[in-house]
């Protein structure tokens, strides 16, 4: 078994308004040194493959077709086996 | 007036399908019919309509999910051998999520959910869905209700620059309510017969309901059929 940890964030070039929003909060929570929020989704998912190869590739291509849209989305992923497997 | 055979496809969130039925079959007296998601035919029907809602509850990505159901194939299917089809807001976020149209639909800018009439210009008087905004009534601008949270278009450079320059923004906005690139409110795919629109023609096609401008989208698609 095998455990998939997915990122799905927002392509640089795409604007952001919910993290502009969020960082105007840290200004009224007296935080006046962060810049840059971006805010993306997080996704775990336990696989049931042969090997951790098999895994990965499970996981790009759910992410390809489905959890990521290109358009405005860039993913990323890290394969960790449980239970022993490697 | 003659009829078409439309097809209302409901997915589980779906709530502007029945505005779509009324206004088709009730007030412009065409054969119309439900479809349902998990039907992998859509039967005789000549155009089909993706309407408006909240189609599996906007989870992941708005349209992300319903992309996938059953009757979506065969709306691929249907759309890349010339049938007519229609997405409505929910529906548009559908057919970008699908491939059948370019571009996706992002949160609006100001990350408020818009309900209010807007005007629009209309660019493309050509098209068969807006042939009929020429001659008598000869419309370059019609309101249109919206009620979206996430209607803001976006696309990359090059499609942005096809899109434009083959007149496949149908619809502009003229007080943009959502941010979205060039005030786009409505497009056509590259051989015009797929149209993915935010605002809701289906929810103003009768004075009834405060004005009927939206009824000439329909209108021109029953005159392109006979």
């Amino acid at each position: 078994m095998y455990s998939a940890k997915i990122k799905v964030t927002l392509r640089k070039s795409i604007l952001d308004p919910q993290g502009k929003a969020v960082e105007h909060s840290f200004l009224s929570l007296g935080y006046d040194k962060i810049k840059d929020t971006r805010i993306g989704k997080f996704i775990e998912l336990k696989i049931d493959a042969a090997d951790e190869n098999e895994a990965r590739k499970m996981t790009d291509e759910v992410c390809s077709k489905l959890l990521a849209n290109p358009v405005m989305e860039d993913y990323d992923f890290e394969i960790t086996g449980l239970n022993g497997a490697k | 007036m003659k009829k078409g055979k439309f097809g209302v496809i409901v997915f589980p969130g779906s709530n502007c399908d029945h505005d779509a039925y009324n206004t088709l079959k009730h007030v412009l007296n065409q054969d119309t019919e439900y479809i349902w998601h998990k039907d992998s035919s859509a039967g005789n029907r000549n155009v089909l309509i993706v309407p408006g809602g909240f189609s599996y509850g906007d989870y992941l990505r708005c349209g992300a999910i319903a992309r996938f159901s059953s009757i979506m194939k065969e709306v691929v299917r249907f759309a890349s051998c010339g049938g007519i089809v229609i997405g409505i807001c929910n529906g548009f976020q559908i057919l970008c999520e699908a491939g059948l149209l370019p571009g996706a639909l992002l949160r609006n800018e100001n990350l408020k959910f818009v309900c209010r009439n807007v005007t629009l210009k209309v660019e493309n008087k050509k098209s068969i869905f807006t042939s009929s905004f020429n001659g008598e009534i000869n419309k370059d601008r019609i309101v249109l209700p919206v009620a979206h949270g996430d209607g803001n278009y976006i696309c990359d450079g090059n499609t942005l620059q096809e899109l434009e320059s083959n007149s496949r923004v149908l619809f502009r906005y003229e007080d943009n309510p959502n941010g979205s690139l060039n005030n786009i409110a409505g497009i056509v795919n590259e051989t015009g017969n797929v149209l993915g629109m935010m605002p809701h023609p289906e929810r103003y096609s009768d004075d009834l309901v405060g004005g009927h401008d939206g009824r000439y989208i329909f209108e021109s698609v029953i005159n392109y059929l006979n």
